[in-house]
């Protein structure tokens, strides 16, 4: 077992890379994400481990420059944080395109405008389709944990391709927690050194990311769709793996006191746990009341959310962003497709809250239960509010 | 050309659709792109090669009399080659359908 130290999350995910034994780290510094990479260039320098850091000027060379390298065969990290990872975008669909498996860790922030650096999740809904692998995390042990999980499937050769680990910014990045550290024998027989398939080598020159005409596209499009359906058994077993030598177990879809429970709240993130105490309260006073958090986001395990919702009659989603436009946020549309071909649906109300940093308090999620039971017994269109906005 | 067929299936494409053997870009013959080809005049060329260094596609390659010769199944017909040679030896005309 691995010793449990007090530290701050952004520099255990520091610590987790270091363990994966990276070789290249690519990134460019912005809020909240910089400790992560502040402490690897610190190790690097330090000579704690053998990578080359590479400073880039931009997100769009950060993502650029991890591609190249991981097209050359190396274990290759990075990164960012909302207008960070808005700047990748167009790399991002080549990145998963081109099968490379990097590693990029998220520290969720709004968008601008008006500029905020605290934390929502309208960063990553906004590459909701980038093709890469995407996990949530509620605390800062399972970021830590998430991290080797994501180098492990990732570079799995019935996957290769990216992953991303979200985290909330500041809400997690920033806080000190209990954290249980990985031994790094333990994470040696976790996770196998990294074996290309395919790798740029000017002895055996090959040419990655060529043209693709009308003839090839779909089918370059079909091999990346299927492989990222598929990877969910992978990311499945890594769990199980993970779980038989730390001892911590994780699941596509993870649930807490939805036995018997009527109505259930689902989040994504850190509200998680706030979630949960807003669920005690509610089940102490005798109402049935669960909640299903979503871990693995992409490939979204329809399977598995169906198994944890099955018995519930109203469903509150929480949204911390705004599909403009829609009605809605982008969990609460997800939750609607997955559950649409069923005969008997729940009834399912979308609560966005919680953007730009805004808490989301446990009376929150106990108003969001309430108001979704009331418009489910009432018969109302089931339309999204959102919830913790002053109206005046 | 109606574009509904496929060149492979998916699962015989390599990982992330690479291309793995060297120089296969001239299986891709890309000549019928072309809407104007380059004429030469062999009596005002003075072999000096310079279509064949400036040519994109290296449609162009010596023909062992000292001149150079387009591929038309390689030429795109972007006129690089009649705007640099020095004595004006290529033209440009339309191709008829």
């Amino acid at each position: 077992m691995g010793k449990r130290i007090g530290i701050e999350v952004s520099i255990a995910v520091a610590e987790a890379v270091k363990l994966c034994d990276v070789d290249v780290i690519s990134a460019y510094p912005i809020t909240p994400q910089t400790h992560i990479v502040e402490r690897l260039s610190e190790i690097v320098a330090d000579g704690e481990l053998d990578a080359e850091f590479i400073p880039v000027e931009s997100e769009h060379t950060a993502i650029s420059v991890a591609a190249g390298a991981s097209a050359t065969g190396a274990r290759v990290y990075t990164a960012t944080s909302a207008q960070g990872l808005a700047l990748m975008h167009e790399i991002l669909f080549i990145v998963s395109s081109m099968r490379l498996p990097v590693v990029m860790t998220v520290a969720n922030r709004a968008l601008s405008a008006p500029i905020s650096i605290w934390c929502d999740h309208s960063d990553i809904m906004a590459e909701r389709d980038i093709g890469w692998i995407q996990t949530f995390a509620i605390n800062g042990q399972e970021t830590y944990d998430l991290t080797f999980h994501a180098f492990r499937v990732a570079e799995d050769h019935r996957v290769l391709l990216p992953a991303v680990v979200n985290f909330d910014g500041f809400t997690l990045t920033h806080v000190i927690e209990p954290i249980e550290m990985a031994e790094k024998e333990a994470v040696d027989r976790y996770l196998p050194p990294f074996q290309p398939k395919l790798r740029l080598d000017p002895d055996h020159p090959i040419t990655m990311g060529p043209v693709g005409v009308p003839e090839i596209y779909s089918e370059a499009r079909r091999q990346l769709e299927v492989s990222l359906l598929s990877s969910k058994k992978v990311i499945v077993e890594a769990w199980e793996e993970f779980g038989r030598i730390f001892g911590r177990y994780y699941h596509p879809i993870e649930t807490y006191r939805t036995e018997d429970a009527s109505t259930i709240l689902i989040t994504m993130g850190s509200a998680t746990e706030t979630a949960m105490l807003a669920v005690d309260s509610l089940r102490d006073k005798g109402q049935k009341v669960g909640l299903v958090y979503i871990r693995l986001w992409r490939p979204f395990p329809h399977e598995e959310f169906f198994e944890a919702v099955k018995e519930a009659k109203v469903i509150a989603v929480l949204d911390r962003a705004i599909s403009y436009g829609m009605g809605g946020g982008p969990v609460f549309s997800e939750v609607k497709a997955s559950l649409y071909n069923l005969t008997q649906r729940p009834y399912i109300k979308n609560f966005v809250a919680g953007l730009g940093g805004r808490d989301i308090p446990i009376e929150n999620f106990i108003e969001m239960v309430d108001r979704a039971e009331f418009s489910a017994a009432n018969g109302l269109p089931p339309t999204y509010e959102h919830l913790d906005v002053r109206e005046e | 050309m109606v574009k509904i067929d496929a060149i492979m299936g998916w699962k015989k494409l390599n990982l992330g659709a690479a291309i793995t053997e060297p120089g296969s870009a001239s299986l891709f013959k890309t000549g019928s792109w072309r809407t104007q080809r380059p004429i030469l005049d062999k009596e005002a060329c003075i072999r000096c090669g310079r279509c064949w260094i400036y040519c994109p596609e290296a449609a162009y390659s010596p023909n062992g009399d000292g001149y150079f010769i387009c591929n038309l199944d390689y030429c795109k017909g972007c006129g690089i080659c009649a705007e640099e040679c020095p004595v004006g030896a290529i033209t440009m005309v339309l191709e008829e359908i």
